[in-house]
């Protein structure tokens, strides 16, 4: 188990520092969700005060968005001159190569959120009230769990020849409840109103992102096999 | 072994055929007609019956995809193939008459109820599951990775129910009431042994679907093997 | 010496790909020290061949052992004893030579890797380009590098698929000295090669491998003729 950890970390590692020379994918990722925010801020008037009923459901959809963007990056990258059969023959874990390309987006898509959401507030003039630990607690689970299954996914997606179409209609159906729970979640917390009510769904997204991670982890073996 | 799959074929074909009928005649006229709604509620054995089939048909699915990765096999993956596209017809009805009784009976076309949003979701993930399964590359791949989406996909079901279900009791604590009305105020015993009948049949035509599906697969790909073959021997 | 265990010995292996019969029947063994060349008309099923050795492919049916152990799915031990030159480079465009070779030395959990790195890219030729993107280099730079990769973790078993590709006079002359020094410490080598020169100068024993069947195998002697070695390679196609 420490070997598959210290594997990742090494296969991350390698994703983070090439990233961070480049910034390619953070920067077009940063980019694009501020486009979104944009693009809502002129179908819904921002300044009118319904608005803010609907903060909850962008914070999400911002980051669902930036982040198939890099999710479609993660696997594609590996396809160039073959890598990813080199990392296939590499003596490690399978899951290992699973679990760093989790690691790196999660990393990526979390930098793209530090920018986005106040980018988000800024523009829809939002004072943010809540508790922000919490706020953090239900931006980390969800995060992950969109994580979790869309690095499977796009691990999966990447053999056929239109990846970047397949990934966002294999992934966003079995996102559904988590992001149902995600957004509920963030609301109740941007509300002030009881943590209470929001308990029930930060469960349910632990349970979706535990159970997920391990469903994921086991199977992922069967993706990198080859026939 | 032609002969013997054709015979139960035929047999099935036979009894399907009064079977349906019988349904038709149970469902609109013997049952009687539920007193608030009236004639609309009729489709609602039809759209049980499809929805029991059309989560059957995934589940299916799931089981046939963890065999496929315990021991690749060509039959387990046109076996899952065949249930999946089954699936996708009987959840499109299962949408459609669930639409139609609720402009019936709520006066809308879609409501968020549990089952019939997951339904939906059903369906979509359906969808992406026959997508896979039409990437390029030899079967034994195809079949793995549909294999573990198909599982993961399985997985997701009961998930979306629960989280739509509690969704819709936290947003809206009062839509239709729960029960009664919803299902048509309580069954009496002849709607009662007509949704069953219903049931029956349909899950006996999703079978007889399955069976002619798989042995036109099957056809299907002896016919690519043969082809394969001959072009092998051309070539030398 | 007498060797109980082979380094490497596959046993009727065989691989359908899609309806497609790849290879039948193979049956090879290779022992520690030894070099061994696969020759073969290209889509003869050579590439395949070696794919399913390092565990790329899993075979349809057969076996295949490395040094007395069931190549499985997921042995750690095996791969880390094989060194696999396919005939992709495996090299990250972006990273740099030491970068790339650093990161495989990560995984293949060598000691001092960043030393060794820079010892072997000035071995290759490649010491001066160090910091430049793979991006930028030319095919038998990339070439050189992806030797280096695959020496780097100082595999008992050698698989080079198609080595000499793209490597200039000098490059290849190099590589024959090197993979000749390994062998002469005990590594096995197992090569791919259209190059009879090159065969000739290396493999202690040729196969010819044609439409997925061994059709015959023959020992080098030093000084044999190249003449004759491409007739029996002809002879040997022809009759499979
Ligand atoms: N993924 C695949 N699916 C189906 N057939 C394949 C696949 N990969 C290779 N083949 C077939 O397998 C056969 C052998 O291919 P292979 O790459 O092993 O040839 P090779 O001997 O290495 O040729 P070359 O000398 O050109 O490198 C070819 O006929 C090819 O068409
Ligand atoms: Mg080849």
């Amino acid at each position: 188990m420490k070997a598959i950890i210290s594997d990742a970390w090494t296969i991350a590692g390698k994703d983070l520092g090439n990233e961070w020379k480049n910034k390619q994918t953070i920067g077009m990722m940063v980019i694009f969700s501020s486009l979104v925010i944009l693009v809502f801020s002129f179908a819904f008037d921002p300044t009118n005060n319904m608005v803010k009923a609907v903060i909850p459901g962008l914070i999400w959809l911002i980051t669902i968005f930036s982040g198939l963007l890099g999710l479609n990056r993660s696997f594609l990258s590996e396809q160039e001159n073959d890598s990813i059969t080199g990392l296939r023959s590499a003596p490690i874990d399978p899951s290992s190569i699973y679990l760093g390309k989790v690691m790196a987006n999660c990393t990526m898509v979390a930098a793209v959120q530090i920018i986005s959401i106040p980018v988000l507030f800024l523009l829809f003039d939002y004072r943010f009230m809540g508790e922000f630990l919490w706020f953090l607690l239900v931006l980390a689970a969800g995060t992950l769990g969109f994580i979790i299954v869309g690095t499977f996914l796009a691990a999966l997606a990447v053999n056929a020849k239109n990846s970047e179409m397949l990934l966002p209609v294999l992934l966003l159906p079995l996102l559904s409840p988590l992001m149902i729970a995600a957004v509920q979640a963030t609301r109740i917390i941007l509300e002030n109103a009881d943590i209470q009510d929001a308990m029930s769904w930060i469960q349910l997204m632990a349970a979706y992102d535990l159970l997920f991670l391990a469903a994921c982890f086991f199977l992922f073996e069967f993706i990198m096999e080859g026939s | 072994m032609k002969q013997k799959s054709g015979f139960i074929d035929t047999a099935m074909f036979y009894l399907l055929i009064p079977m349906v009928f019988a349904a038709l005649y149970f469902v609109f006229i013997w049952s009687p007609v539920e007193k608030f709604m009236g004639a609309p509620q009729k489709i609602f054995y039809f759209h049980v019956s499809c929805a029991w089939v059309a989560f059957l048909a995934f589940f299916t699915v799931g089981y046939y995809s963890v065999r496929t990765l315990i021991k690749p096999n060509i039959k387990f993956h046109i076996h899952a193939g065949i249930s999946a596209e089954i699936g996708v017809l009987f959840t499109t009805i299962t949408l459609l008459t669930g639409m139609i009784w609720g402009k019936s009976s709520w006066n809308t076309w879609w409501t968020w109820e549990p089952r019939l949003a997951t339904t939906l979701i059903l369906w979509f993930i359906y969808v992406a599951y026959l997508f896979v399964r039409r990437m390029e590359g030899s079967w034994e791949k195809i079949a793995k990775l549909s294999a573990v989406f198909g599982i993961i996909g399985v997985i997701n079901v009961p998930i979306v129910f629960m989280a739509i279900r509690w969704w819709n009791t936290k947003l809206h604590p009062v839509v239709f009431g729960d029960g009664k009305n919803q299902d048509g105020g309580g069954i009496e015993p002849p709607m009662l042994f007509t949704l069953l009948f219903c049931i029956f049949t349909i899950t006996l035509l999703y079978a007889y679907l399955m069976r002619k599906g798989i042995e036109i697969e099957k056809m299907r790909h002896a016919v690519k093997k043969a082809k394969n073959k001959a072009i092998n021997r051309l070539a030398g | 010496m007498k060797e109980l265990v082979h380094m490497l010995e596959l046993k009727n292996l065989t691989k359908i790909l899609g309806d497609k019969v790849i290879l039948r029947n193979v049956s090879l063994s290779l022992d520690r020290g030894e070099s061994l060349a696969v020759v073969g008309p290209n889509g003869a099923g050579k590439s395949t061949f070696f794919k399913c050795t390092v565990g790329l492919l899993r075979p349809t049916s057969g076996e295949v052992y490395l040094d007395g152990e069931l190549i499985s799915k997921n042995s750690m031990s095996v791969k880390q004893k094989i060194g696999f030159l396919g005939h992709e480079s495996y090299l990250y465009s972006t990273l740099t030579p030491l970068e790339n070779l650093k990161f495989y030395g990560k995984l293949y959990k060598i000691k001092e890797a960043d030393k060794k790195s820079a010892e072997l890219l000035k071995e290759v030729g490649l010491h001066l380009f160090r910091d430049m993107p793979v991006r930028s280099f030319s095919r038998g730079m990339v070439q050189r590098l992806s030797i280096a990769r695959v020496l780097l973790a100082e595999p008992e078993i050698l698989m080079l698929d198609e080595p000499h590709t793209g490597l200039d006079v000098e490059a290849a002359y190099l590589l024959n000295r090197i993979l000749k020094e390994k062998q002469r410490r005990g590594t096995a080598i197992l090569m791919i090669s259209h190059d009879f020169e090159q065969v000739q100068e290396l493999a202690d024993r040729v196969a010819v491998l044609s439409k997925g069947k061994i059709a015959d195998t023959m020992a080098i002697r030093q000084g044999s003729n190249l003449e004759a070695l491409k007739e029996w390679y002809e002879k040997a196609v022809k009759g499979a």
